[in-house]
């Protein structure tokens, strides 16, 4: 089975589609250090590993600024928690099962949408991958790639995480300290690491102002614990 | 000279679609704003297009009422039948205005203003009937409509508008107006009674009805922003520029407006008969029987005759969209719409059906009694296209584009393989979105906003296995953790197991959070608790524990 073969010709010899270069995404303020450009540069491809909190922070500014997102392949997205980093549900297209026309699917994706959150199959061929960047450059979409993604241009890998709230028995999960690690080509070439909340006591991305302060985590109270049986349907 | 044509308004539909009285302050609102007040709303100063906040303040006892449109287009089926008892060729613009040609109707009933008589009283007597109130009840706390017959349209839908600010004694319009201009309303006003439910614009005055209006009502906001700025302020101002002008100045949409400025039809009349091949029709065998059905093959059909009109480089303004059932019962409806795209037609199919096929519609001839089996979509009134400039990125622009994306990527995996998600009420991560086919209207399956006692505090975890991997979660001394009915926890879990996975250890840990669901059905009671269980390897996990086994749900990762 090639469908990429068949539907996907080779973007390069192709005469670009607009003029003007496309404007930035804009992104949450938090992460906007990890990006080279401080902004999802259109025509860029951005391989998450370790988080998919982190791969849905990363939608979620270019998406309260009215963007169109698409997720391929990703069943077990939480979307309420995409609700919560801030993404626009009415306007994320979810693509659950694309089986073996994953590669058409993301190519017919990135002609129209903004960004496309993406899970590349297991059974992938490494040309399917090139032609799929060659598309992206081209139609000036953005591509986040929840694992690995040969010739990505900026890659965030999530290296330590910890979560805050949770306590012997009490409490509830309210934040987490992740460190990321970010590596890429060109303008993200040096390696550099970061440290933020992720999610927040408030809810989103939130930047660790002072790495030496101790965290500003709400005090866990036994409270917390739930009582209420549920009687209800 | 434009079509004489009779307007039927009946204002604030919405609400009367949703069953409230207009004693009642109610709104219906979209995005925050209010699109439509009852009349008591708007004796307390309630208006449209007002934010909820400032609206509530006003009226504090606002009742407010949910947008529906399928629950108006519904409930406007019987007010179309009604009509079409009086005169033939009746267009519906939306559900609660319709439009049809009067000059023959008028002169069979003997004069505009018998007509304008007879059309309310038919419609009031069917909005009675779809209001459950009597003729007997107080004619104040009646729906009514309203009546403007004027040259074109345009013109006739103000002249109804009209009727409505007289009634509510707020011409808001007007007010806006310098003095000199406010005089000619309330001239053509006057020579009707104030009572009658019906304005009435000579022929040949349109022009002179519209002048005094303010350029927003030519409803284009950016080219009325432009003309005040320029010192255009009133509809007869833009009028009185020369045509060529203006189209060459500010475009053909706003040569279209200063048709309809000068009194004329927005589209120039052309004597060209649409070719037949403009005419789709789909047959459907077997026969549908839900509206769902229909609409899929619509979806399709309306693609193809969009396709059909672009070809020949038409636009259609008017659309007869014709159903038929295996029994050989017809239903055919004239919609009328500036831009008639695929996705308007596909909703006005939806709408026109609804009302039918659920037997809303009080039609004379009752709800039909087989399967459609065709549907046919014929360009009623169609213009050369002189092009709608839409914005070049705006947001119709942008839905258009990933409409055709989405449909391409349906066409390679089916309908169901595209999906959006909405949210909705429910205990776990999972319930508390629903996912609905791209297409279908975005509507949650519970409702969100009800307590859902046991529901697990945010954040949310951003993996939601599909299926729930089996786990082992034990405490000190390696016993499985067991929750009791009285939600005691047998031990303090300290080391988990996911899958096959080795053991990890429990730095922290909360719950149970218990839900116990539909306990008095014995096949489908749940009785589960959930922890949140965070280990050494700085993961945190949902971990279900469903009688003696655990399960883990989702991943806060």
């Amino acid at each position: 089975m090639a469908p990429v073969a068949t539907s996907l010709p080779d973007a390069s010899h192709l005469a670009p589609l607009r003029d003007g270069r496309r404007e930035p995404l804009p992104v949450v303020p938090a992460i906007a250090p990890l990006l080279p450009s401080g902004a999802l540069r259109p025509g860029t491809v951005i391989s998450v590993t370790g988080s998919t909190s982190l791969a849905l922070t990363l939608l979620a500014g270019a998406s309260q600024a009215g963007a169109w997102c698409a997720a391929v392949g990703l069943p077990g997205l939480g979307l309420v928690a995409a609700g919560e980093h801030g993404i626009a549900l009415d306007r994320l297209v979810l693509v659950d099962a694309p089986g073996d026309a994953w590669a058409t699917v993301v190519a017919t994706l990135v002609e129209a949408l903004d960004v496309v959150l993406v899970r590349p199959a297991q059974r992938r061929s490494e040309s399917d991958v090139r032609r799929l960047s060659a598309r992206v450059r081209e139609r000036e979409s953005v591509v986040v790639a929840i694992g690995e993604w040969s010739g990505s241009d900026v890659r965030l890998a999530q290296t330590r995480c910890r979560w805050e709230g949770l306590g012997p028995g009490h409490g509830h999960l309210r934040a987490r300290r992740v460190e990321v690690q970010v590596t890429g080509r060109g303008a993200a070439a040096r390696p550099r690491t970061a440290v933020l909340w992720l999610p927040g006591p408030g809810g989103g991305a939130e930047p660790i102002v002072a790495p030496a302060v101790s965290p500003v985590v709400a005090p866990v109270v036994a409270a917390d614990r739930p009582a209420v049986v549920a009687r209800t349907a | 000279m434009a079509v004489r044509t009779l307007v039927v308004s009946c204002s604030d539909w919405p609400l009367t679609a949703a069953g409230v009285s207009p004693g009642v302050p109610a709104a219906v609102l979209v995005a925050q704003r209010v699109v439509a007040a009852s009349p008591a709303a708007r004796a307390l100063g309630v208006t449209p297009g007002m934010r909820r906040r400032v609206a509530q303040g006003r009226c504090a006892e606002l009742l407010l009422v949910a947008d529906d449109p399928d629950r108006d287009a519904a409930a406007y089926e019987p007010v179309v039948a009604a009509l079409e008892q009086v005169a033939p060729g009746v267009e519906v613009v939306r559900p609660g205005l319709c439009a049809l040609a009067s000059r023959g109707p008028s002169r069979y009933a003997g004069g505009d203003e018998r007509l304008a008589a007879q059309v309310v009283a038919a419609v009031d007597a069917a909005l009675a009937q779809v209001t459950g109130s009597g003729p007997g009840g107080g004619s104040a706390q009646r729906w009514a409509c309203r009546v403007g017959i004027a040259d074109g349209p345009f013109a006739a839908e103000l002249a109804a508008t009209l009727v409505v600010q007289l009634a509510d004694g707020i011409p808001a319009k007007c007010e806006e107006l310098p003095a000199s201009s406010r005089v000619v309303i309330f001239t053509v006003a006057q020579q009707q009674q104030r009572q009658k439910p019906w304005v009435v614009v000579p022929a040949g005055r349109s022009r002179r009805f519209l002048a005094p209006y303010a350029v927003d009502v030519l409803r284009r906001p950016a080219l009325a922003d432009l003309l005040h700025r320029l010192g255009i302020h009133t509809v007869g101002d833009l009028a009185a520029l020369p045509a060529a002008s203006v189209g060459s100045r500010f475009g053909p949409d706003a040569a279209l407006a200063h048709r309809l400025a000068r009194g004329l039809d927005e589209r120039p009349v052309t004597a060209r008969v649409a070719p037949p091949e403009l005419t789709a029709q789909l047959e459907l065998d077997p026969p549908a029987a839900s509206v769902e059905q229909v609409l899929f093959a619509a979806k399709g059909l309306a693609d193809r005759f969009a396709e059909g009109l672009a070809r020949h480089r038409l636009t259609c303004q008017r659309i007869s969209i014709e159903a038929e059932t295996e029994h050989g019962e017809r239903l055919a409806r004239l919609w009328r719409h500036d831009a008639l795209t695929a996705a308007a037609v596909v909703d006005r199919v939806r709408w026109q059906l609804d009302g039918w096929l659920s037997g809303t519609a009080r039609s004379p001839d009752g709800p039909p009694t087989g399967g459609l089996a065709l549907i046919r979509l014929v360009p009623n009134q169609v213009s050369a296209d002189t092009g709608r400039q839409l914005g070049l990125w705006g947001p119709e622009e942008a839905l258009d584009r990933v409409a055709r994306a989405l449909a391409r990527v349906q066409g390679v995996l089916g309908p169901d393989a595209v999906t959006t998600a909405v949210p909705c009420g429910g205990r776990d991560p999972g319930e508390r979105v629903a996912q609905v086919r791209w297409g279908d209207p975005r509507r949650a399956p519970r409702p969100a906003d009800r307590p859902w006692p046991g529901r697990l505090p945010a954040p949310s975890p951003a993996t939601v296995l599909t299926e729930p991997r089996p786990a082992r979660l034990v405490g000190d001394d390696g016993t499985t953790v067991e929750v009791s009915d009285r939600c005691e926890v047998s031990a303090a879990p300290a080391r988990l197991s996911v899958g096959s996975g080795g053991w990890l250890d429990v730095v922290g840990w909360a719950g149970p959070w218990p839900a116990a669901e539909r306990w008095w059905d014995p096949h489908t009671a749940a009785d589960r608790h959930r922890f949140q269980v965070a280990t050494a390897d700085g993961e945190a996990w949902l971990v279900t524990v469903r009688g003696g086994a655990s399960y883990v749900e989702a991943v806060y990762d």
